[in-house]
């Protein structure tokens, strides 16, 4: 009886039985093949270890290394162009751009990642409760992200952070709460295609509980859309970061912060060039990076576009 | 109407509204019919009428609106959700589109493991037992052993609907609503498909409420045949009876459109003219009647009721004697 309905080329095969291998790891694979990605993956690797070297380093010499180099002032060689002593130069205090650069990663990048992070989780259930329970629980909480949507999200943060005060916890907040309705409204959206679908009601004639069908049918074929958004928003949420800054409203001087660097030495762009251009850069290519790795998962995470 | 000893599902005024105010469509409308252990009964229908709804509101996936369902002689709507999830090993569900009916992100082997583990027929940890159980099922659907690690999306609609079978079946359950399984398939794979599902209830003594649309899927494959029209049953007979005398102008139509696969056959199709009528809020009488060649004024105005016209041969049209 069995093998009455094989068909031949399953009989005949030799085929060995494939290796058990989980759709993260065949992910992985995938992912492993984009160079590009690999590359936005190297160099955001590169950064973290930059960043993490330079907490070490403030742990280790507590502060007193900050102290004497990264935000000490020589007004006498203020504005120097790169050297050999000063690979980027000196700022329009006379500071190490170089040392002020590698300083200033960890509020950009682990900001970045905090803030969304945070908008994630927090969007993530609003709009996952949202999308299954449907009904007035839908209406109430979207309704109220459809208010916070309808603010541009800078405009949003300049005022949280305007009515709060700026410190470091302030932005971050400011940040995290105006991405939250992207992500509920992402998170949403691809519950309401999940939930209706044949496999779930598979799972209901079965006798699976709510909570199973949660966490085992909704959020891991859910859950490529939200990695994807949340690798980009990181990319938004530095330059959100950056533009606060700059505006003055974020990362408040001396401690180096990209955005802030380039705020400052706007007034001297025809005086030296390197003190714009640099943390342009850096903020220029931070978000390339995370936007090529972002993409590559996009690809990578698509069981549909496997190769 | 059949013989209690063997019934496994009796069906009595089942109906399924949806919506409340204003608006209700009547999807199934006070449904009565019985099936016995080992038949199969195929319910036929056009689009629309209430054949899928009907197959899930019986397994409970829609709570029915009125009625009651028995299975082995109790009445499972009063069932609460720990007996509900007890039965569901008795009861399966086979679904239409085996692209949509299985989780992209679990492999075969989690698939088929999912309703065991679920029902606790197996410890989670118990690997060897699990694996053993699986392989047995694919042995027992056709599928070849070394696609156990294969993902649904590498597999054709065949292979995958395979898989619907053998999770259907790994909890040995005695009764399944086949909802559709075919009419997703190429023609070739839909014969596959077919001769599996008839050998399978051969072998585990299966019960099959198949539900389609294709009358010739269900002329050798079914026992009794029921048709249904918007939410109602119109005729219920022998398989064999139901082709050779048609008694409902509806079943006629219905028969009448079935290619016959020689050109110079010529076909004297019965054209249904004028509209369907809507399931939102029926009026009461025969719903068929706006569309039927034979109706007259006495069609409309009072709800019918299958009658027994001839033996095991049930009807509602009241022009039928």
């Amino acid at each position: 009886m069995a093998n009455l309905e094989k068909t031949a080329s399953e009989q005949n095969s030799n085929i060995s039985t494939k290796k058990q291998r989980s759709l993260w790891q065949e992910a992985w694979r995938r992912f492993k093949k984009n160079k590009l990605a690999m590359a936005g993956m190297g160099f955001i690797m590169f950064l973290i270890v930059i960043a993490i070297g330079t907490i070490i380093v403030d742990l280790v010499t507590n502060k007193s290394f900050y102290d004497a180099y990264v935000i000490k002032l020589d007004l006498r060689n203020r504005l120097e162009p790169p050297s050999s002593a000063h690979i980027f130069g000196l700022d329009e205090f006379g500071r190490d751009m170089f040392l002020r650069m590698i300083w200033a990663i960890r509020y950009s990048l682990f900001m970045g990642t905090i803030a969304i992070v945070i908008s994630t989780i927090v969007g993530g259930v609003l709009g996952a409760v949202a999308g299954f329970y449907g009904k007035l629980t839908d209406n109430v909480i979207m309704r109220f992200m459809d208010i916070l949507l309808a603010i541009p999200s800078m405009l949003l943060a300049i005022a949280i952070v305007a009515a709060m005060g700026t410190s470091i916890t302030n932005v971050l907040i400011a940040i995290a709460i105006s991405y939250v309705p992207t992500f509920a409204r992402t998170v949403r959206a691809s519950v309401l295609t999940i939930k209706d679908q044949e496999f779930i009601e598979a799972a209901r004639a079965v006798g699976a509980s709510d909570t199973r069908i949660i966490f085992k049918y909704i959020i891991p074929n859910s859950l490529a859309p939200i990695i994807v958004q949340a690798t980009l928003g990181v990319a938004g949420a530095i330059l959100s970061i950056a533009g606060l800054s700059f505006l003055g409203l974020g990362i408040q001087p001396p401690t180096p912060e990209w955005g802030a660097m380039l705020s400052n030495a706007r007034t001297y762009i025809r005086d030296a060039w390197h003190i714009t251009v640099i943390p342009g850069m850096g903020i220029m290519l931070t978000i390339l990076a995370i936007n090529v790795v972002g993409d590559g998962l996009r690809d990578a995470l698509d069981p549909r576009l496997k190769s | 109407m059949t013989d209690a000893k063997n019934e496994i599902l009796r069906v009595e005024g089942l109906k399924k509204y949806f919506g409340s105010s204003g608006a209700v469509l009547h999807a199934v409308d006070d449904v009565n019919f019985s099936i016995n252990e080992g038949a199969t009964l195929g319910v036929v229908g056009e689009s629309g009428c209430g054949k899928s709804t009907m197959g899930r509101t019986i397994l409970r996936l829609h709570e029915p609106t009125e009625g009651k369902v028995f299975f082995k002689g109790e009445n499972i709507v009063d069932y609460d959700k720990k007996q509900m999830k007890a039965l569901r090993k008795e009861m399966q569900i086979i679904f239409q589109d085996p692209f949509a009916s299985l989780n992209p992100r679990m492999s075969i082997s989690e698939t088929i493991i999912e309703p065991l583990i679920i029902q606790g027929v197996y410890d989670k940890k118990d690997k060897a037992g699990l694996q053993k159980r699986v392989r047995e099922l694919m042995d027992l659907v056709g599928l070849a052993e070394r696609l156990i690690n294969t993902y649904p999306h590498e597999l054709d609609g065949g292979r995958r609907q395979r898989i619907g079978i053998a999770r259907a079946l790994a909890l040995n359950p005695k009764f399944i609503v086949c909802d559709e399984p075919v009419s997703a398939l190429d023609v070739s794979i839909q014969a596959q498909i077919l001769n599996l599902m008839q050998d399978l209830q051969d072998e585990l003594g299966l019960t099959y409420m198949f539900i389609t649309h294709d009358l010739s899927v269900v002329k050798h494959f079914a026992n009794d045949i029921a048709v249904m029209y918007l939410g109602q049953l119109v005729e219920k007979a022998p398989a064999e009876l139901l082709f050779k005398n048609p008694l409902h102008p509806y079943t006629k139509a219905l028969l009448s459109a079935i290619p016959v696969p020689d050109p110079d056959y010529k076909m004297e199709r019965i054209l249904l003219q004028g509209e369907i009528t809507s399931p939102i809020n029926p009026e009461p009488g025969c719903r068929f009647a706006k569309r039927c060649p034979l109706a007259t004024a006495e069609c409309s105005g009072q709800d019918l009721v299958l009658r027994e016209v001839e033996p095991e041969h049930f009807v509602t049209c009241r022009l039928v004697q």
